[in-house]
């Protein structure tokens, strides 16, 4: 096993989650790493500025441009608030999914624990329940719902994509079995209001503060912890992160618990933004948050990916869908446009990859034959 | 081996480059789309201008919503209203909701929807409302608060009365008769049977008929052709059958046209004139009912225009011309019935396509 001790050396200097080493894990280090010398840190400024993530948020503001030159209506404080009301349930669980697939596992569970949640909260309020002591529940279900998937995967060994398709069926099936064809629609007017409530004339959702708070959580978490850079090591190769002592199936397991905990605050966001708490509640937004996940710069592979790049995503996806609804363009003809961005997006790097290999070869084989003339 | 951070590095600007092209080129693309299509929507909100009415249905491509909204675009072109329909391709509680928001920020004057959750639409049509929209629920109604009236296909009880006048005449007026439901638990499956239950029981013209046993088929063709079977071994002296939901009518009578019982057994119920016509040609199914959904689409659209004028403005009384259809009247709680359910038999089933 060669590659392990490449990428050892890349996790223990602790490169951060944009190292391209992965473009060709079959090439040796690059040499002095551990002196980190000042060329090597304005390369490392540079690449902030013209890294996946970057692009992605020069990407998000020329899409705001060319929506608000184009679509009448669109640069508007109504569409702010709109737009990221609708936003905000993506956005929420994309920031611990882009853990989860920065780690190399992926999370498909997530729509149907937001929609158990629902379904427990409309229950539960029908119960006679106080909303402090549901809030309550409703994060536990969320602790529960991940744990169940995180073990499975950890300490059972399956793969995550197995496991979260089986449980995106079972918690979806609690759920109906929760509340069955009912919904439970008589929240405090005070309460749900204030989940589709702005912060003054700014369009801007109030609940975008607490929204603001995960994304800074997890960026930080991602970007400025040591249990963060485990992360994309993690995800890069498993082997070599145990070999430096990363806990990787303690990590792994936090995350799926933080994927779970987001769902259920999302469940609890979706039932009272509609004020309805019904078993089909956030229904396949698993999907949507994946693809706003990936164009947003995360490797489905793993160990790459950057908090600004997914928030860029996000936002993204969630503009022009808005922008071709307002500008009455069909949703057949959204998901087409949707799913053109995800597979360029996805595509595009495996290509130039592909092509640039290929040049290399050649002009191997032109050195090698170059050479051979010579001595000959 | 010397190049690897430095060709990496442009690769990875490269690719992002390429994705920065591609979603440029995909939105420069919808933006033309885009200006296009909105100078009608922009025209249509003007001011003085045409009026804007939108359909929103439960969801798109559903066959039955298809003959709706047929009947709510002849409305609007006939009214002269500018008709868009949107919608989700999928008929979750929440789905409609941001279609909700984009029509409130074009300025849409009318807004009919059919409603996936009573509540969950409540927030999104109060800010269309507060943005000068009127709101028109139709098939299926929204919490009254956040609607301004809300068009019904048919009352209840007509329905029922409809069944057991066709049946009585069917049948002479005497006789046992027996009905094939839906499911045990549907709602207005029950309120029929039960209406005419009543009507059997008090109505001295329907005094020699008796309701002698209550399948279910479950909306399930081969559980209702069983049931069929099993009415009809299990009475002998059946004179009929209504079955109020158009799968049980249809399994019920092909189980007869294929049997001993075809023309002697009568049939009657609420069935879709496509899937019956041809046991009306044969002589299996005389008569049967169902509303004419078209019509539906049709009272709607006439409501959206009575609200923007201000013939009506949803209270109790208030009338209204819907076209050919003619006058409605706003019942309590701003329910607007279409009409009585149309009756179809061999003299008039060829004019209907649905």
């Amino acid at each position: 096993m060669p590659d392990r001790t490449t990428t050892t050396t890349a996790s223990v200097t602790g490169a951060p989650a944009v190292d391209p080493t992965r473009a060709s894990s079959s090439r040796p280090p690059s040499g002095a790493r551990d002196t980190e010398s000042a060329a090597e840190k304005t390369l490392r400024r540079r690449r902030l500025l013209t890294g996946r993530g970057a692009i992605m948020v020069y990407a998000l503001l020329a899409t705001l441009l060319v929506c608000a030159l184009t679509v009448p209506r669109f640069a508007s404080v109504q569409t702010t608030g709109f737009l990221l009301l609708d936003a905000i349930p993506i956005l929420m669980i994309a920031m611990p999914m882009a853990l989860v697939i920065i780690t190399g596992e992926i999370d498909l569970s997530v729509a149907s624990t937001a929609g158990l949640t629902s379904a427990v909260m409309g229950v539960l309020w029908a119960a006679g329940w106080g909303i402090p002591e549901i809030f309550v529940v409703c994060v536990l279900i969320g602790v529960v719902c991940g744990a169940v998937n995180g073990a499975l995967v950890t300490t059972v060994g399956l793969p995550s994509l197995a496991v979260t398709i089986g449980t995106l069926a079972l918690y979806r099936g609690l759920a109906l079995v929760v509340i069955g064809d009912n919904a439970v629609a008589n929240f405090p007017p005070a309460l749900t209001s204030f989940f589709t409530s702005k912060i003054g004339g700014t369009g801007i959702p109030t609940v975008m503060v607490g929204v603001l708070a995960i994304i800074v959580f997890f960026g930080v978490l991602l970007h400025k912890s040591s249990f963060g850079r485990a992360l994309p090591a993690i995800g890069f190769s498993t082997e070599a992160a145990s070999f430096v002592g990363v806990h990787v199936g303690r990590v792994k397991f936090w995350m799926f618990v933080a994927t779970g905990v987001v769902s259920a605050l999302v469940g609890i966001y979706w039932t009272l933004r509609y004020s309805s708490a019904r078993s089909d509640n956030a229904t396949g937004i698993e999907l949507a948050v994946i693809a706003a996940v990936l164009l947003g710069g995360v490797s489905i592979f793993g160990g790459r990916g950057s908090i600004p790049g997914v928030v860029a995503g996000v936002l993204i996806i969630s503009s022009i869908s808005y922008a071709l609804r307002l500008g009455g363009i069909s949703d057949v003809v959204l998901n087409v446009v949707t799913g053109l961005l995800l597979v360029g997006s996805v595509v595009t790097p495996s290509l130039i990859a592909v092509a640039r290999e290929r040049s290399r070869a050649r002009r191997a084989a032109r050195d090698v034959l170059a050479a051979s003339a010579a001595h000959s | 081996m010397e190049f690897p951070t430095f060709p990496r590095g442009r690769t990875l600007r490269r690719a992002a480059a390429t994705v920065a092209a591609l979603a440029t080129v995909t939105l420069v693309a919808s933006g033309c789309a885009l200006t296009a299509g909105s100078d009608d929507a922009s025209s249509g909100s003007g001011s003085g201008g045409t009026e804007s009415i939108a359909f929103v249905p439960k969801q798109l491509n559903n066959p039955y919503t298809d003959v709706v909204l047929g009947g709510g675009e002849e409305a609007s072109k006939a009214i002269g209203y500018d008709y868009s329909v949107v919608g989700p391709l999928e008929a979750s509680a929440s789905s409609q909701v941001t279609f909700l928001n984009t029509l409130t920020q074009q300025g849409t004057n009318v807004i009919v929807i059919a409603a996936n959750d009573p509540d969950a639409v409540g927030p999104a049509l109060k800010e269309a409302r507060d943005g000068g929209a009127k709101i028109v629920a139709f098939d299926s109604d929204t919490n009254p608060d956040y609607r301004d009236v809300f068009v019904s296909q048919v009352e209840a009880k007509d329905v029922a009365l409809i069944q057991i006048r066709q049946m009585s005449e069917q049948i002479g007026g005497q006789g046992d008769i027996a009905i094939l439901s839906a499911t045990a638990n549907a709602t207005n499956q029950n309120e029929w049977i039960k209406y005419i239950q009543e009507e059997v029981d008090t109505n001295p013209d329907y005094a020699g008929i008796t309701i002698v046993s209550t399948v279910y088929g479950d909306d399930d063709d081969a559980k209702s052709f069983q049931e069929a079977q099993g009415l009809l071994q299990a009475n002998p002296d059946l004179k009929g059958i209504i079955s109020p939901t158009t799968v049980g009518i249809a399994a019920t009578a092909r189980y007869l046209s294929t049997s001993e019982y075809k023309g002697k057994v009568a049939l009657t119920g609420l069935g879709l004139p496509n899937e019956m016509r041809e046991f009306v040609k044969d002589g299996t199914v005389t008569a049967f009912a169902l509303w004419d959904p078209a019509q539906l689409g049709e009272v709607a659209a006439y409501a959206g225009q009575a609200l923007v004028d201000g013939t009506i403005t949803g209270d109790e009384g208030d009338t209204f011309t819907a076209g050919d259809l003619g006058e409605r009247t706003v019942g309590a709680d701003g329910i607007v019935i279409v009409g009585p359910p149309t009756e179809f038999s061999a003299d008039n089933i060829d004019d209907y396509d649905f």
